[in-house]
């Protein structure tokens, strides 16, 4: 009895101090609440969507007799995995995902790595150049390489007019050429080669300062240094820029859906997006789950091959001080090699749609085809079922405001919710509560876009809990973006924080300075850099965003790159690409405005992620 | 008025222990050394005290109030517990000038900008400091860096001053300079201060009393005369003093109703107040410790001193070390100024024998103080 009331009275006194002592320790209240809205925002729509995936939908009524609203099936699993309609539904969208994954996967690395140990290793001219440069097709959205591609090879055999190269040469391309595999794998190869690039070149970097001179001056000769030292220094960089590309380009919406839809070409995202379109959530739920899976996998291996957090966060370049490869005559020829792949990468693509975009008819390149109708024009429905020009256009400007709408609020919200969980997350370092707040944050990586979007549809149609129905609103896009977002804005976070040292709070605490104002005036400044390029990336990742918000847009909540993918539906090509190089405009022009006002942190904000 | 008392604190991080069963208590207005090598947990224990770190139990008791206590769910925070503290780095903000790196904690208390101004001016002349007060912290020298840390820590007046080896980072010059201004200003402002540092000339010199800690274990507390002349065992008398006390293992023996300490030719007879000690003890063997300055030694033969040769001679101007080996025991030998000494001379040594300390080859405690007999 005596012995009961004792151990009671010491829970008491535990839980008291545990109440106490928490109250001043701000890291690990944040660190509990934000594992409970986080789980809440990943985790929970992860259990829904399973839930979901087994029980029976609306549209599953009308094929399956005596189903019942929400009962327990495993209908859709037979249906996608098991029945005849797997072929179509399963496995020819798995198997062009696989396609796309590899051949984008193979050309990008080729690419990026070859672009990486030019620029790095060589006495190329213009080093600094390059390196700021090739990374930018990172800023536009992946697919308007895509829309160029069209703009030239288009051929007439699936609908509308020839393209500029059918025009000029009167040749048409074969359907293969124009759409499908091949185009997307070489679209795709042009836009995700950054990524290799700035794995592979962080980690050339770092390798050549310190260890190859050490192999030099240890009378290595060069290949072996080459083969002992560099490679397996580069290796993890390449295993993970393989394994991060192929999980991107296996689980990319836009592409695909520009020049696959029109053939039929589809792949896991596009098939899930025709499933929603078509009403049978149950197909698509699955197939979120399969892509799910398969990113879950993908990082997996990843993990095991470099560590998670390093195949996120590229290792900061220290300069050039290495022994470059010298290349002879090959010096000019090559630089100017590289600013045609540039050209061919980057502008040529802008100038097309620019071109385009002052055609009356498309596919006529004739002087008397030139027009500024779709830029300035007004209504005539005779051109474009009366669509205004671009700048009369009520609706687009409504769509400006709302990109720029979301790219603001995401970047601000996802910068300081990056900084809150980067600080809880570093001052409990190796605790148990970091550790989980750390890979919730991490968590939605491993939602394909095009599935979480689905998810989302799904989760927040109906009033949910305390949350309104949230579908059609503004605040479910920012929302998903922000949601999305947050293991890049809560790695960058981290690594602000991992910066400054804890004593430096510290010393604020014990000379009796309140936690908020020690946030406010010490932490907060000293890792504001860090903060703006983290909300720069996000700001530019949530202007681009396309297939994680397609399935959530409503007509009032339209943004410029939804916008651009209806235009390009309904054959109003010029819109579509007018309005494209509207959007490159403005995170161009936001990238230059953060530059010119808070220092060189813009594109350099970049390389971070 | 300040005093501190620790009682039973214990600290492990994932299980292995950086701080056991601490029981330590600070008087009012002493200047306490936290003293000891690398890893025994001095910063831990500093970092306790200051509410840094929540130890695994025990109770830190500060002016009679209990500051914490697991077991009676007590958990006052570092905020709240208006002390001093100077981390190794100094941790100055870097973003903010000398003048606002004092100010942000007065702002804090709401007083007057005549007064901050005032109290600002008047650490910075204590610290001698007062043109540099628009400066960032990075346009300072390591020095004047560590007295802007001073100079902060001392305008919120707190009574306790925790410093974390304040004068690790600084050339050895600035530090003797710097240690004669610690010293100065803990007598001025008469704060309680626990100081850390793995040096025990800078313990010895500055501190009313040390604290000497291994491997988490608090060794020894005393006045710096007593943890050098009376170390409770040989850590500690290895760990204090340089160059470090010789110790002999040898044998006891007894002749004719008299024991002795015995090795080789040094023979020391044991006082007779004592030994019963350590006969007690049950022991054939002792271990006799000598400081290297309480050995004479002379370069002509004389009555009851031992033959030994000099195997080096390290001359440090005030001072000189001579290294001897007789048998096979190694001595160091400390002789003023210069000598005409050379290596491989033969010398002869005399071995203070009130000036021996004799430890318990099992345990390495103190077991006889030839010293305090005397006394
Ligand atoms: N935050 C921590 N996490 C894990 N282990 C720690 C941490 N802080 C200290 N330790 C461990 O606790 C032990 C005591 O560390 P402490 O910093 O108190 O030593 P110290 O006496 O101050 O040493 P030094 O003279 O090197 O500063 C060490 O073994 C150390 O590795
Ligand atoms: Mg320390």
């Amino acid at each position: 009895m005596n012995e009961a009331v004792r151990a009671k009275s010491t829970i008491i006194t535990k839980l008291k101090y545990q109440l106490i002592r928490i109250r001043y320790r701000t890291d690990i209240l944040l660190s509990l609440i934000f594992i409970v809205i986080f789980s809440f925002l990943v985790l929970f729509p992860l259990v829904k969507i399973i839930v979901n995936s087994l029980t029976y939908q609306d549209y599953d009524l009308r094929l399956v007799r005596n189903a019942r609203l929400g009962a327990f099936t495993g209908y859709h699993y037979i249906r996608v995995f098991a029945s005849s309609l797997s072929y179509s539904i399963f496995i020819k969208p798995f198997i062009n995902s696989l396609l796309v994954g590899f051949g984008v996967t193979i050309v990008a690395m080729i690419l990026g790595s070859l672009l990486a140990w030019v620029i790095v290793r060589t006495d190329i001219p213009w080093k600094r150049f390059f390196d700021s440069v090739i990374v930018i097709p990172y800023m536009m959205p992946s697919w308007v390489i895509a829309l160029a591609w069209l703009i030239i090879f288009k051929n007439d055999r699936i609908a509308g007019e020839k393209g500029m190269f059918s025009y000029f040469f009167g040749i048409t391309p074969p359907d293969w050429f124009s759409y499908g595999l091949f185009p997307i794998i070489v679209c795709l190869g042009l836009h995700y080669y950054s990524y290799s690039y700035l794995l592979i070149s962080g980690a050339l970097k770092t390798v050549n300062s310190e260890l190859e001179e050490a192999g030099f001056i240890a009378g290595l000769k060069k290949s072996t240094v080459l083969r002992k030292i560099t490679f397996p220094i580069v290796l993890p960089a390449l295993g993970s820029s393989f394994v991060l590309t192929f999980t991107r380009s296996m689980g990319t919406f836009g592409t695909p859906a520009l020049l696959g839809l029109p053939v039929r070409f589809f792949n896991l995202p596009t098939r899930i997006y025709a499933s929603i379109n078509s009403n049978n959530t149950g197909d698509a739920y699955v197939l979120a789950l399969v892509l799910v899976v398969l990113a879950g996998i993908t990082i997996y291996i990843n993990s095991r091959i470099v560590g998670v957090r390093k195949s996120f966060v590229t290792m900061a370049g220290k300069g050039f001080r290495n022994r470059p490869n010298a290349l002879g005559v090959w010096r000019y020829p090559l630089a100017f090699l590289i600013i045609f792949f540039l050209i061919i990468v980057f502008l040529l693509p802008l100038l097309l749609l620019l071109w385009d975009t002052f055609l009356l008819y498309p596919g006529d390149y004739s002087i008397s085809n030139l027009t500024t109708h779709f830029w300035v024009g007004k209504s005539n429905f005779k051109i474009a079922s009366g669509e205004p020009g671009i700048f009369r256009n009520p609706g687009i400007w409504n769509g400006v405001w709302n990109s720029v709408r979301l790219g603001v609020l995401a970047a601000l919200i996802n910068g300081f919710l990056g900084l809150f969980i980067g600080y809880a997350v570093v001052r409990n370092r190796g605790t148990r509560l970091s550790k989980s707040l750390e890979a919730v944050s991490f968590a939605p990586y491993v939602f394909p876009s095009i599935a979480m979007g689905a998810i989302y549809l799904g989760m927040f149609a109906r009033p949910f809990g305390p949350i309104p129905a949230l579908y059609g609103t503004f605040t479910l896009l920012v929302l998903i973006v922000v949601v999305k977002n947050m293991p890049f804005s809560s790695r960058s976070g981290i690594s602000a924080m991992l910066q400054i040292d804890k004593s430096l709070e510290e010393s604020a605490g014990i000379q009796g300075i309140p936690w908020f104002k020690r946030f406010r005036k010490i932490i907060f400044p000293l890792t504001a850099s860090g903060f703006l390029s983290g909300m720069i990336l996000t700001f530019i990742t949530a202007m681009r965003e396309l297939s994680l918000i397609i399935l959530l847009v409503t007509p009032n909540t339209r943004v410029l790159t939804t916008m651009i993918f209806a235009y390009e539906d309904q054959e109003e090509i010029q819109h579509a690409n007018g309005v494209t190089i509207i959007l490159i405009t403005l995170i161009v022009l936001a990238n230059f405005i953060v530059r010119k006002f808070f220092g060189n942190k813009g594109l350099t904000g970049l390389k971070e992620t | 008025m300040s005093w501190i008392e620790l009682r039973k604190i214990k600290k492990s991080y994932s299980g292995s222990p950086a701080v056991r069963e601490l029981n330590l208590k600070i008087e009012d207005r002493q200047f306490v050394t936290l003293l000891g090598p690398s890893g025994c947990g001095k910063t831990t224990t500093l970092r306790v005290i200051a509410g840094l770190e929540e130890p695994d139990s025990g109770e830190i008791i500060v002016d009679g109030k209990i500051l914490f206590s697991r077991e009676k769910g007590i958990f006052v925070p570092p905020e709240k517990r208006k002390l001093g503290l100077i981390f190794q780095s100094y941790a100055l903000w870097p973003h903010m000038t000398v003048r606002k790196n004092i100010s942000l904690a007065l702002e804090e208390m709401h007083l007057a900008r005549e007064k901050i101004d005032g109290i600002i001016k008047e650490v910075l002349e204590k610290v001698q400091l007062t043109e540099y007060i628009d400066r960032y912290p990075s346009e300072l020298s390591g020095g004047q860096q560590q007295r802007v840390a001073v100079a902060r820590m001392i305008a919120a007046e707190p009574s306790i001053f925790l410093m974390d080896e304040p004068l690790s980072n600084l050339d050895a010059m600035l530090r003797v300079d710097m240690r004669t201004e610690l010293k100065r200003l803990h007598h001025e402002l008469g704060a309680t201060t626990v100081y850390v540092t793995h040096d025990q000339v800078e313990a010895l010199t500055l501190s009313d009393r040390i604290a000497v800690m291994e491997k988490g274990i608090l060794k020894q507390v005393g006045t710096p005369e007593e943890i050098y002349k009376k170390p409770a065992d040989l850590f500690v008398a290895r760990f204090v003093g340089s160059p470090r006390i010789n110790s002999i293992e040898g044998k006891l023996v007894s002749e004719s109703g008299n024991y002795f300490f015995k090795k080789g030719d040094i023979k020391r007879k044991i006082n007779k107040k004592v030994e019963s000690i350590i006969l007690d003890l049950k022991v054939n063997s002792l271990i006799a410790t000598i400081r290297p300055e309480d050995i004479d030694v002379s370069q002509r033969e004389r009555e009851g001193w031992t033959k030994a040769d000099v195997y080096s001679v390290l001359p440090a101007g005030s001072e000189t070390i001579l290294s001897v080996k007789k048998d096979e025991i190694d001595l160091s030998v400390k002789v003023n100024g210069f000598t005409d000494i050379r290596m491989n001379d033969t010398v002869w040594i005399y071995i203070d024998p009130f000036k021996m300390n004799y430890y318990d080859p099992r345990s390495g405690k103190l077991i006889l103080d030839v010293g305090l007999q005397r006394k």
